[in-house]
């Protein structure tokens, strides 16, 4: 087990550490990252000026070893555009994400499990039909454009709910949804598959056959089996929910990390790209490396394969 | 697909609106605050104006700041603001007179140590003013008395008076002294019509009229008690929250859900033209990427090949004019007399094309980063007359980079002259001799030289003349038109557009 966790853990780390070079070439990829900064109104003496003051100049291998010793003395580095640390400004923003990550999770678990419990006991049915239909077109309709109808349904017509800010818990109730509809299928496929596989198994029939009633069998007995690949998915789409959040905080203007990310990237803002992608990409790796090891440890065939 | 799904369903909800929205009247509840609340999609870095350069971060200089000349922007007349009256002692000495009485939100009076203090810091070169070219002009500062100063230019520099009047704001000296740009911008304290009550960095600004603000200035008193500016990114947003009711102003509203908007009840929109110009700007320079743009003829065919008019029209609409030379009409120096004017007349020039040698047709890349539609329409026109024009989409500042590289033969450009009202800030920038002026005539160069250091207007004038009808007989470039901005209010509103794209908040009333 102790070696399965030790591998495990250094293949996160080379991961994280391709993603550091990966966010640092990427973002240097798009064209003159000093023209950029400067502005529209910028002369070649304003340009020049950018790109020695932010040491642009230099070869970009230097420009990543140096960054990177930086991360490593717990540097983040200081944001071009806001001018303050990157480190003050990614915890600043980073519970507004975590909010809208950990409620839009909660949203998709509390609509899928449900419905597929549902249609895994009536497959085939009307219901299960529709449960069907409402994830395919969960997965079909990007969630920009959800998000777009949300706010034209519950605050234009409707006027019950504010369309954009987070000032209130108000705020965060159509982003919330856009954001956790979105993932709520995957759930809902797992959840009736894994039902079907569980209900046809033996020891149902078993429990059936006691005489237990029903609901305690399909609740107790089925559910909590069907859950187990659940809890994997969950710790996965959290990771997701984190990096989709560009888009649903930019809609909505809620102030968080996904916000962050957007505004970096119109402003070139580099350190802080670098950082916000950085993070989300560790964040992502720790939650599947956490997987992978309760995993292990619920199953020990998953050790012997590595 | 983001681009348009969003419009499109933005649009279908427009459509249903007037249904929907007839019973309610948005504008009520900031009418009885007497507030307005307007949103803008960029942030200031800083909301020190000497450490952005946003749009959205000179609307809030203009209200929380004071500079020392004003310009009117519909009589385009300098008035004095801070300062009373100015003169030249030489051609790089300015001496103005200030105004007494004035107090800063701190209740700090302003007298020359404030410019003196302000204009010395911005303009040195290691604060790092963000627009180096607002303040490299400035050579040092002086005060003769507390209410007059001396401003000694590095050259003469007659567009000192519209720099002054715009991106140059006067900071208490004392105050900006010990807090510096970053303590400026948590807690800003200016002059203006309005004081900051509340700056929440990166999400919203709260404004208050300023009971004490001087009786003289040329920017009367606010009649609205409270200005609420949000940063929210999306343009669908902005108009989905005026269309809930939590927005009272937008700006930069795209053209056709401005009009949908329009014709709802409880909301208005408007248009206006701004100093933004638009134009092909095309490259003749000997090792320039297509060959063809040496030969004068078949610039000219590109100048009679767009329909103009029709572009402006129909297209552009929203206020925009056509253009005959490449500057804002209304810009100190911009001119059309004398300069050579080409019709639309396709036949013409085709036959300027045959004669050049290319009767066969010729095939280019054409360059763009905004006006997309207007890009597509100039291509259908030149494709009439035989030119294959290849559309490359690219951002502003890798076709920048491409341009300034001598990659580029034909770019659709815009510019906004940062909002200075004087030729010398479009013009030259594109046929002065700089890094994106791909025509290099030394002829044009030594003409607009002329007009930007000379410091008696009339020279001026007839220098910038004399370019502007060189540039347009020697077709370096096809003008286009004036790019309008389109806003939307809650309809109780009232309010004015202006050129500069400034909306002044301080005017503006609840009917």
């Amino acid at each position: 087990m102790i070696v399965f966790v030790l591998k495990r853990l250094g293949l996160a780390l080379l991961v994280a550490f391709a993603v550091s070079i990966l966010s640092f070439m990427l973002v240097r990829l798009t064209g003159d990252v000093a023209t950029a900064i400067a502005g529209e109104g910028a002369r070649d003496e304003d340009i020049r000026l950018v790109r020695e003051t932010y040491g642009l100049d230099r070869p970009m291998i230097v420009q990543y070893v140096d960054w990177l010793f930086g991360l490593m003395r717990g540097e983040f580095g200081t944001s071009y555009f806001f001018k303050s640390p990157v480190l003050d400004l990614v915890l600043d923003k980073l519970p507004v994400t975590l909010k809208l990550g950990l409620s839009s999770l909660a949203f998709a678990l509390l609509v899928a499990v449900p419905l597929g419990v549902v249609a895994a006991l009536k497959p085939n049915s009307w219901i299960d039909r529709l449960a069907l239909g409402i994830a395919v077109l969960g997965q079909a309709l990007p969630n920009f454009f959800f998000a777009l109808l949300l706010v034209m349904l519950f605050s234009v017509t409707l006027r019950w709910l504010p369309v954009s800010g987070s000032g209130t818990p108000w705020h965060f109730v159509m982003p919330t949804i856009a954001l956790g509809y979105y993932v709520a299928p995957a759930f809902m496929r797992l959840v009736r598959a894994g039902m079907i596989e569980v209900l046809g198994s033996d020891f149902i029939r078993t429990a059936r056959a006691k005489g237990l009633p029903k609901r305690r069998v399909v609740l107790k007995h089925a559910l909590r089996n069907a859950l187990t690949p659940v809890v994997a998915l969950t710790v996965v789409q959290l990771g997701y929910l984190l990096g989709g959040s560009v888009v649903i905080e930019t809609i909505f203007a809620l102030d968080g990390l996904g916000y962050l990310a957007y505004q970096s990237i119109s402003h070139k803002d580099l350190p802080v790209m670098q950082v916000v992608v950085l993070i989300l990409a560790v964040i992502y790796v720790l939650l599947t490396l956490a997987a992978d090891i309760v995993n292990a440890w619920l199953d020990p065939r998953l050790r012997a394969n590595l | 697909m983001r681009r348009w799904l969003g419009p499109l369903c933005l649009s279908a909800a427009l459509a249903a609106a007037p249904v929907v929205l007839a019973p309610s009247n948005p504008a009520l509840a900031d009418k009885a605050s007497n507030t307005i609340r307007f949103a803008y999609d960029q942030i200031p870095e800083n909301i020190d104006p000497y450490f952005n350069n946003l749009r959205a971060g000179v609307i809030i200089s203009q209200h929380v700041w004071d500079t020392l000349i004003y310009r009117d922007p519909v009589s385009g007349q300098y008035k004095g603001q801070l300062a009373t009256a100015w003169r030249y002692l030489d051609d790089k000495t300015l001496e103005l007179d200030l105004r007494t009485g004035v107090k800063f939100h701190d209740g700090t009076e302003f007298t020359a140590e404030d410019v003196v203090f302000t204009l010395t810091y911005a303009s040195r070169p290691e604060n790092k003013a963000t627009t180096q070219a607002n303040v490299s002009w400035i050579d040092r500062v002086e005060a003769v008395t507390p209410q007059k100063v001396r401003i000694h230019t590095k050259q003469p520099f007659p567009a000192a008076i519209d720099y002054l009047s715009g991106p140059l704001v006067i900071h208490p000296a004392k105050y900006y002294e010990k807090v510096g740009p970053k303590g400026m911008n948590e807690k800003p304290i200016g002059s203006g019509p309005f004081r900051v009550a509340s700056h929440v960095v990166g999400k919203s600004l709260t404004l208050e009229r300023n009971p004490d603000y001087f009786k003289d200035s040329p920017k009367p008193s606010a009649k609205i008690a409270k200005l609420e500016i949000r940063f929210i990114p999306d343009r669908q947003t902005q108009m989905a929250e005026v269309m809930a009711g939590g927005l009272d102003f937008i700006m930069n509203v795209p053209k056709d859900q401005a009009e949908q908007i329009g014709g709802v009840p409880g909301f208005q929109a408007r248009s206006g033209e701004t100093m933004r110009i638009a134009f092909l700007n095309i490259n003749t320079l000997p090792d320039g990427p297509v060959e063809a743009f040496r030969d004068v003829r078949v610039r000219r065919a590109l100048n009679h090949a767009i329909n103009k008019d029709a572009l402006t029209k129909e297209l552009v609409g929203g206020g925009s004019r056509p253009l005959v030379t490449p500057c804002f009409p209304e810009q100190f120096g911009c001119t059309s007399e004398g300069a050579t004017r080409y019709p639309y007349d396709p036949a013409k020039a085709k036959a300027l094309l045959k004669e050049a040698g290319f009767g066969n047709g010729l095939s280019i890349d054409f360059y763009a980063y905004r006006e997309r539609q207007q890009a597509e329409a100039i291509i259908n026109d030149l494709r009439a007359v035989g030119i294959t024009a290849n559309l490359r989409f690219l951002q502003y500042a890798a076709m920048r980079d491409q341009g300034r590289a001598n990659k580029v033969g034909l770019a659709f450009q815009t510019w906004g002259s940062n909002s200075v009202n004087d030729v010398s800030a479009s013009t030259p920038v594109y046929f002065g001799g700089g890094a994106d002026d791909v025509s290099r005539d030394p002829e044009i160069h030594g003409f607009l030289r002329t007009g930007d250091t000379s410091v008696d207007p009339e020279a001026r004038k007839a220098a910038y003349k004399k370019a502007l009808a060189l540039i347009a007989e020697r077709a370096y470039s096809v003008p286009l038109y004036t790019v309008p901005n389109h806003y939307v209010a809650s309809a109780g509103l009232d309010f004015k557009v202006y050129p500069d794209e400034t909306p002044r908040f301080w005017e503006m009333t609840w009917k």
